[in-house]
């Protein structure tokens, strides 16, 4: 393993301060390249017309992804205390219901 | 090797006691973090409610121009990646790295906030202002405050600037780069949302006009 990584199995709440220990700047590096990968992937199908079809679930799934990986790896979620996921996820699942209500309510499906 | 163990340990620093027995800024940042995603969420619910239903034109189909967005949206995702690099600078002690990292997040984020100012001014020389449809008007309101939320984070990164070159950020006091950064980070994931929803996910066919 490289100086600059570190173990990711660091159990969350054993680490003073609620962190657990964070990744190097290599396993940032990588994370950063799928993210980029990603994105040209998301533009990609937007420009083939074979894949218009399946386009609004493809690229939910793409953001999915990518908003996962920043939240875990470059938020650290994946490694603090789950405290702080809690948090965040109860903002998350607040906005995720409003979303669903207005857009039900006004029959935008 | 060791040393650099403890050097990679050393941002798991003592902090004054709380209840939870985490620091209260972070948890005070992550509950900030949350109230945002309902803004967003309802700023984004607005857009995607209105985008469609404008009688008269520029529809979004009109203005967009996906490639320029695109290389915006790989701008703000290459500013996530100079912002961890400056936390695991500071993590290491390497002041010097931290602050060349801290002037390449802000600089890729008025990077950003540029290529925004300049596709505004191009939509509302395609006739497309806060007034002129209900999807002008979501759109801007969406977009604006996404791009309010990343000047500020300019204003914190260059604060961060000046407060390492006063001596005031150490290895020890790094939770504020952290905090900056988990900020900085939020503003790339709601990118990442409007991104998709805003800009790629096609509008249907704009309504036929009265008697049109």
């Amino acid at each position: 393993m490289a100086d600059t990584d570190v173990a990711h199995g660091a159990a969350p709440e054993s680490t003073p301060g609620g962190h657990g220990r964070h990744p190097g700047p290599k396993e940032y590096i990588r994370i950063a390249i799928i993210l980029a990968v990603i994105t040209a992937a998301e533009v990609a199908i937007y420009y083939i017309e074979g894949a218009q079809e399946f386009l609004v679930p493809l690229l939910f799934l793409f953001s999915f992804i990518k908003f996962t990986l920043v939240v875990m790896w470059f938020m650290h979620l994946k490694f603090d205390n789950r405290l702080y996921a809690r948090f965040f996820l109860m903002g998350l699942a607040g906005a995720i219901t409003l979303f669903l209500i207005v857009l039900l309510l006004f029959q935008v499906f | 090797m060791a040393s650099v163990g403890r050097a990679a340990d050393a941002h798991l620093v003592d902090h004054p006691a709380t209840s939870t027995g985490l620091p209260n800024t972070k948890l005070a940042i992550w509950l900030f973090l949350a109230s945002d995603c309902l803004l967003f969420g309802a700023l984004i619910s607005t857009y995607v409610l209105y985008r469609g239903a404008s009688i008269e034109g520029p529809f979004p189909a009109d203005v967009f121009d996906i490639p320029y967005t695109s290389v915006s949206s790989f701008v703000l995702l290459a500013s996530s990646l100079t912002m961890v690099l400056a936390l695991a600078a500071i993590q290491r002690g390497d002041v010097g790295r931290l602050r060349v990292w801290l002037l390449a997040t802000a600089l890729l984020g008025l990077t950003f906030i540029g290529g925004q100012v300049y596709e505004f001014t191009t939509f509302v020389e395609e006739g497309l202002t806060l007034r002129t449809n209900v999807f002008g008007t979501s759109f801007y309101v969406l977009t604006g405050f996404h791009g309010t939320h990343v000047g500020v984070g300019i204003l914190m990164l260059l604060t961060l600037l000046g407060l390492s070159f006063g001596g005031r950020i150490t290895q020890e006091r790094s939770e504020s780069v952290e905090l900056v950064g988990l900020y900085w980070h939020f503003v790339d994931i709601v990118w990442i949302v409007i991104f998709t929803v805003v800009y790629l996910i096609p509008t249907g066919n704009p309504p036929v006009a009265p008697g049109g």
